[in-house]
Order: C-alpha cells, then structure tokens, then sequence
C-alpha cells in the first residue's frame, strides 16, 4: 500500500495522448476535465465582477460606460451560473467521486457521462460566440419582454443555457441511476456517504426542473425568430408567465448548486472531527427534503410583480419551511463538531467559513421571504449580498474544500497546507469586505445592477463608502484565489506524493490508491460504515491514515 | 411489456454472453435495470419539457376560454383522428416488437418496427397536410398570424366592440346563432371551416396557434427523433443483436415511443375536440 504511489498504472497515465482525453469513457478523466473547464469558467465569470466592481468602486464613470457596465454583469451572472455553479460540484468533484464512493468502476451510463462533457463545451462555445458577437444585456435572468426586444445577442445565449441545460440533465439522470443500481453488496441506502445523498437530491432537481427551463429558453428563442407570441403581450402573450417558468426552474437551481455543497461539509466535518457525523439520517433526509420544498417556492422571487396575495403568503410560508431542513443539518454539523477532535487543515478551514457564512446568508434569506420586508428590499443590493452569501460563501467555499479535500485523491499530490490556510484566510476576510456593506447598501436603498449612484449622493453619501469597500473586498478575494491557484499548480510537479489516505476519510475512495487505478478497486472494496473513523490511525512514518489491525 | 419481473428478465439475468454487458456492469441484469431506470428518468424530463407547453395551454384557456373555443374550429378534426389512431397503431406494432424480441422472433421484430415507422411517417404525413393547410389560410402564431380576406369581421379599430361581443359570446356558449350552425355544416363536409364566417372573432386569436405549432411541433420533432432510434434498433434487429437475452435497447425505444404516443394523446383533445 505504500508502494501505491508507484504505481506505474493510475487513471492519469492508463493511456496517453490528447484523444485519450477528449473520448475517454473513465468517469475520473471526465471529472478531471470538468474541473479544468469549470475554473477557465470562474476565471472568465470573475474578471466580470472584477471589472463590475471596479466601475462602482466610484460614483460617476470609472473604466466604462453604461451599455458595456450592463454587458458585464449580464455575462458575470450567466457565465458563473450556468457554466460555474450549476456543472460545479457535481459534475466536477462528484463524477470523480461518486462512482468510487459507491465502490464501482464507473456511472451507469458512462456514454452518456461524455456526452454531458462535450454538451457542456458546446454550450461555453456558445457563450463564447456570445460573448464575440457583441455580448448580452438582459441580465443572466433573460425577462422578457427585454430579452425578446433587445439586439445583443440573446439567441446564441440562450442556445448556449439549452445545451448546457442537457449537459445538467444527463449529469443527474446519471448519477440517479448509478445510486439505485450500482451500489455494492452491504451498501445500504443508509449506509451511503452523505455526499452521495445530496448528490442524489440535487440530480432529482436537475432531472425535474431543467426541462422546464429548456423549453423556456426555446420559446424565447421562437418569440425572437418568429415572433411566437406566448410571452408577448402585444400579441396576447404574457410576459408574467415567462417570470413563472423561469423561477419554477431557476429556483431549484438554487439547491442544485447548495446542496452538493452541504454534502461536501458533511462530509469534511466529520472525517477533520474525526467523529462520527451526528444525526446521519437527519441530513440525509434534509437534502431531499430540500430538493422537494424547492420546487415550492419559485413564487418569493416575483412579490412585486403583480400575483395574488394569496399566493404570495402561501409562496412566503413555503419558503420559511425551507428554513427547517437547512438548520437541521447546521445543528447536525455543529453537534458533529462537538467533543471532536478538531484539525485545522486547509479544507476544514473552508467548511468552518462555509457554516458562517451560509449561516448569514441563510437568515438574511429570511428577510427576503417575508413578504412585507421584501418589497422594501426587493432588487436591491440586500438580494445580491444573499444571493452571494449562499452562493459564493456557501457553494465556492464548499467547492474549494472539497477540491482541497479531493486534491490528492485526483492528482497524486498534496498541496501546501500552510499556504492553503493562509489563502482560506484571505478569502474568509475579501469575501466578508466585499459582500458584507452590500446587506447596509441594499437596506439603504441602492438598487442592483444600477450603472451609477451619483444621483443619491447628496442623500446618501454613505453609498460611496460601502461601495469602495465593497471593490477592495473584491479585490483582496481574488488575491486570495490567485494565490490557490498558484500553490495547488505548484503541487501538481513539486508537491510531495499523496498517501492513498491523507485525510483519514472512512468513505470508500480513501482505500484506493491516490490517483486511483483506471478500474477504481481491483476487486470490491469492504463496505462499512463511512463515518466510523476507530478502526483507522495515523502512521507518522507513511503521513497517512491505515487500518488497525 | 418486460419489466426486471419479467420471465424473460430472468433468462435475460442469466445470460452469460459478456459480449453485452459494458465493463462496468457485474451482470446483465443490473445493466438492464439501470437502462430501465435511466429510460423513465428521462421520459419524467420529456414530460416536464412539454409540461411548460401545457402549462401555457391552461394559464391561456383558463384565461381566454374564448379564443380556444373560436380557434379550434379551423383545426380539423378527422385528420387529427386519423393521426390519434396511427400512433396508437403504431403503439401496438412497437409493443409487439417488444415482445419479438424476448421471444428470439427476429423476423417479427423486423416487421413490427418497420410498421412502426410505416406508422410514423404516415402520421408526419398527414401533420405536413395539415401544417400546409394553414399555412395557407395564414392560420399561423400569433406574431406571423395573418387570414388575409377571410379576415371578415375583426378590425383595427373595431377591436373594442369585438372584445364585448366575446363577453356575450363567452356566455352563450360557442355554437351560439347561425355561425355555429354553419360551422357545423360545413365541418361536416370536409372537416375545415374558411375563416372569417364564425361570427365574431376574439382578440388575439393567433395565441392559439402559437401554442398549437409549439406543442404540435415539439411533438413532431420528438416523432423524428423516435424513428431515428426505431431505425436504428431496425439495423441492428436486422443484424440479429436481439433475442432472450438481451432486448434492453428494443425495450427501451420503446418506452419512448409510448411516450411520443402518449403526448398525441392529450394534445389531440386538447387542442381538437374543444367544447
């Protein structure tokens, strides 16, 4: 087992040659590429904000004008949504994972894996063309009656959203089908890793709430080419009607991209407690029930926009509910880390900023579902510092613990840790700079995806402050991840060889060897329980985890 | 139709022809039950995918009753009958195709998927005549809506009193005076009525058809898309691929194709037999 490193045949060097890559059917090669697109994605999406907070960094015009402001954060939103977060953890981290959690050699339909993958690459070609052809200004959320008026380039993006839509879908019908069919002898469905449990609730999201958003985006399409009709109200459509169809996907979207991230807490805060996670069954029916109340709740994003009271106490009242699960695995977490054994290790250090910070974000969620702070705060800077809290704090933060925490399993090499712990720091305190004024700016009164304040200045000076502020939180964030990037590039050639079990994990991908062999396990691994952390101990001289004997 | 309970599920178990079995897989049957699996998960996403349209169809006829009423007429009748009855023929010759295959008929199979498509391409037949039917009339979505001469009564500015005759109209119930008798008539000759001689007209009518061609032409491409696979399955049935032991892609079309049928079988009164 030492000698597992070694070994001359893992997954990276099974065979060789770019084709080898670009048609490969191994589900941890497709993983792999994912995660190589995905953050050519966050790096495109990031520059986008850069340059979005670098223009509200001051009233007034500072590096561009208002048409290229709206493109800017039209392309930051739809470039980190549907090419970042949403193909993010699961199809990145969880492909590489999922089958080896499960004790298999691959998804159920590994074809089909593939396909996602070059969907996916279809789909950025498109938001690229978008991007080329003279960009898009309706907001990553495509409202009409803007999107079907406007002559940037909505067609290319919403063809881009469709194919992207299918990558998701695929992605999720495999992973469903691989947790009913493939797990191994022993394995239980309460016996599953809890990463695997909201795996499966977000691919339930994906397979029901995607397709209602692709034909959404197809007859955007059909009302711009040939003025379908259905959403345009000068031809008796209704453009309320399009806000539905887009929440009743975009919502649950949102779980689709938290809830593999809680799965990536569970599981970080177990193995670093090194302490069996508390209330196993209490999270793993949370995240389905997540995924179910979410698709209840699409109404708490259209309060202003003429529905019935009625329906808006009952979409308000849904959406409290969805509070409940949440904080049950919060709690669950926190009762974890209770009496544990805590190490402070790198992806530890973002599981603990991501209970802060999805702490506030969750809360301030609260706000917004109340129905009469929600008109005050409606389309302010109060919506986006949530939204970001959630998404940012909660699934990047989630994402990059379990990249950090998969690291060695994926590539073989273990990153600097001291300089993973600084770098968490850095991104802890840049993020709360940049995201926190923007709860003051949004309950003030500034409005989102306004070009400029000078207007209010004279009323509200203090708009100014929060927003400079907000930039230099910016800025400090990215520094923060430049830095991640730079030292998790350097381990690729200087960092020194995983052991097969670093971490100390008790799920089954820690009993291959780290990278795993193109066939995951040799022969079926033993299937225990993946949060009974007794039967392992450290070995000073190995720097890994190995079984008692 | 064969479920993992199946008799013929169990052979299909047993069988130990590794030549169908993906690497990944420990035995035929888990193969199969995951294709299964993953059949209906897609299928519950095709439902959801048209599940959009029909939440269009209702959001507007429970809010314009009257356009549906009015426009539905221009559709005819017989021809979306005769349709309805094809695909569920061709239901039939594909479920029995099913059947071929588990019981090692390989010439049965050949001949119900060529029926099968016989079927299909009959029914996209028959949906080109009635496509090029209104084309012709002008009888087209809302935005390219445009019935020419036989435009009759609706005006520009006569929008407004149109509107409060549909209130009326609404009341009255659609097959109210001689219009609706005429219609009768005449939709007993040759099942299509000319435009314009209905009486009054509602405002926006062409959102009818704008969900008429969403719906009819989503389910069209998803007919192509269905003879696509049947051919495929047709190729490989021809090569003798199929048998007892292994009919997993024969099944699984098939559960597509039910559902391609299935949506024509609400769309069909949906948009047809309007009352």
């Amino acid at each position: 087992m030492a000698d597992a490193v070694s070994q001359p045949d893992n997954y990276l060097t099974h065979t060789r040659g770019l084709r080898s890559w670009m048609f490969t059917l191994d589900h941890k090669r497709i993983g792999v590429m994912y995660l190589v697109s995905i953050m050519g994605a966050l790096a495109l999406g990031g520059l986008f904000a850069m340059l979005v907070r670098t223009e509200l960094a001051q009233p007034g015009r500072t590096i561009m004008g208002p048409d290229a402001y709206n493109h800017m954060f039209t392309l930051h939103g739809a470039v980190m949504i549907f090419l970042f977060i949403i193909p993010g953890i699961p199809a990145a981290l969880g492909n590489f994972v999922l089958p080896i959690m499960l004790g298999a050699k691959d998804v159920a339909f590994p074809r089909l894996n593939l396909a996602s993958y070059h969907l996916y690459v279809l789909g950025a070609v498109f938001f690229v063309f978008t991007l080329l052809l003279g960009g898009l200004d309706t907001g990553w959320t495509f409202y009409t009656p803007y999107s079907t008026t406007t002559d940037t380039r909505v067609i290319t993006a919403v063809t881009g959203a469709f194919v992207l839509g299918f990558s998701s879908i695929f992605t999720g019908l495999n992973f469903i089908a691989s947790i009913h069919t493939m797990r191994p002898p022993g394995m239980t469905w309460f016996r599953m890793p809890l990463f695997l449990w909201a795996l499966y609730a977000t691919a339930i999201i994906q397979v029901l709430a995607t397709p209602v958003l692709a034909i959404t985006l197809m007859l955007i399409g059909a009302e711009r080419i040939m003025q379908l009709g259905i959403f345009d109200p000068e031809l008796g459509g209704d453009p309320v009607l399009f806000q539905h169809f887009f929440w009743f996907y975009s919502h649950p979207a949102v779980y689709i991209m938290i809830l593999p991230a809680m799965g990536i807490i569970s599981e970080l805060i177990s193995v670093f407690s090194r302490k069996h996670i508390f209330g196993y069954k209490f999270i793993a029916y949370s995240s389905v029930a997540i995924a179910l109340l979410g698709f209840l709740v699409w109404g708490h994003h259209m309060f202003t926009s003429g529905q019935s009271k009625l329906a808006s106490m009952i979409f308000s009242a849904l959406t409290f509910s969805v509070s409940i699960p949440s904080a049950i695995k919060v709690f669950n977490w926190l009762a974890t880390m209770y009496k544990g054994s805590i190490s402070l290790a790198t992806p530890m250090c973002y599981a603990l900023a991501f209970i802060f910070l999805f702490g506030i974000g969750g809360l301030t969620g609260l706000f917004l579902g109340a129905l009469a702070t929600d008109v005050h705060l409606h389309d302010t800077y109060f919506v986006v510092a949530h939204f970001h809290y959630t998404m940012m704090g909660g699934v990047l933060i989630a994402f990059l613990g379990g990249l950090h925490y998969w690291w060695p399993k994926m590539t073989g090499r273990m990153f600097n840790d001291l300089w993973g712990r600084i770098a968490a720091l850095i991104v802890f305190a840049g993020f709360n700079l940049a995201f926190f004024p923007q709860f003051v700016l949004g309950s003030q009164g500034m409005p989102r995806r306004y070009y400029d304040y000078t207007r209010s200045l004279e009323k509200h000076p203090e708009f100014e402050i929060y927003n400079l502020l907000s930039t230099i939180g910016a800025f400090l964030l990215a520094v923060g991840l430049v830095i991640v990037l730079i030292y998790l590039v350097h381990s690729l050639w200087r960092g020194r060889r995983a052991p097969a079990n670093p971490w100390g994990g008790a799920t089954l991908e820690w009993q291959c060897s780290s990278p795993p062999p193109h066939d995951n396990f040799p022969e079926s691994p033993t299937v225990g329980d993946p949060y009974d952390f007794t039967n392992l101990r450290y070995d000073a001289e190995r720097n890994e985890y190995v079984r008692k004997t | 139709m064969a479920d993992a309970n199946h008799p013929n599920a169990e052979l299909h178990a047993e069988g130990k022809d590794a030549a169908h079995v993906a690497h990944h897989f420990e035995t035929p049957a888990q193969q199969f039950a995951a294709g299964k699996l993953g059949m209906w998960i897609f299928l519950v996403t095709e439902i959801l995918f048209f599940g959009g349209l029909f939440c269009a169809y209702a959001v507007y006829r429970a809010n314009h009753p009257e356009i549906f009423i009015y426009a539905h007429q221009f559709l005819d009748k017989y021809l979306g009958a005769i349709n309805t009855a094809v695909l569920i023929l061709s239901s039939l010759t594909m479920a029995w195709g099913v059947r071929c295959a588990q019981c090692d008929q390989r010439r049965g199979l050949i001949l119900c998927l060529a029926l099968t498509l016989a079927c299909a391409s009959v029914f996209l037949g028959i949906k080109y005549v009635e496509y090029e039917h209104k084309w012709k009339e002008g009888l087209l979505w809302a935005g390219w809506f445009d019935p020419g001469e036989n435009l009759g009564e609706e005006e520009e500015g006569k929008t407004e009193k149109g509107e409060e005759g549909n209130v009326e109209g609404d009341e009255e119930g659609p097959g109210e005076g001689t219009a609706g008798g005429l219609s009768r008539v005449s939709q007993s000759e040759n099942g299509t009525v000319p435009f314009g001689t209905l009486g009054q007209r509602p405002r926006h009518v062409g959102v009818f058809f704008s969900i008429y061609f969403a719906l009819t032409g989503l389910h069209a491409v998803h007919v192509i898309a269905g003879m696509m696979a049947i051919a495929w399955i047709l190729v490989r049935a021809a090569k003798g691929h199929f048998g007892s032991r292994y009919f997993g892609p024969v099944d699984l079309v098939g559960l597509y194709w039910h559902l391609v049928d299935m949506i024509w079988i609400f769309l069909f009164p949906l948009l047809y037999l309007i009352h």
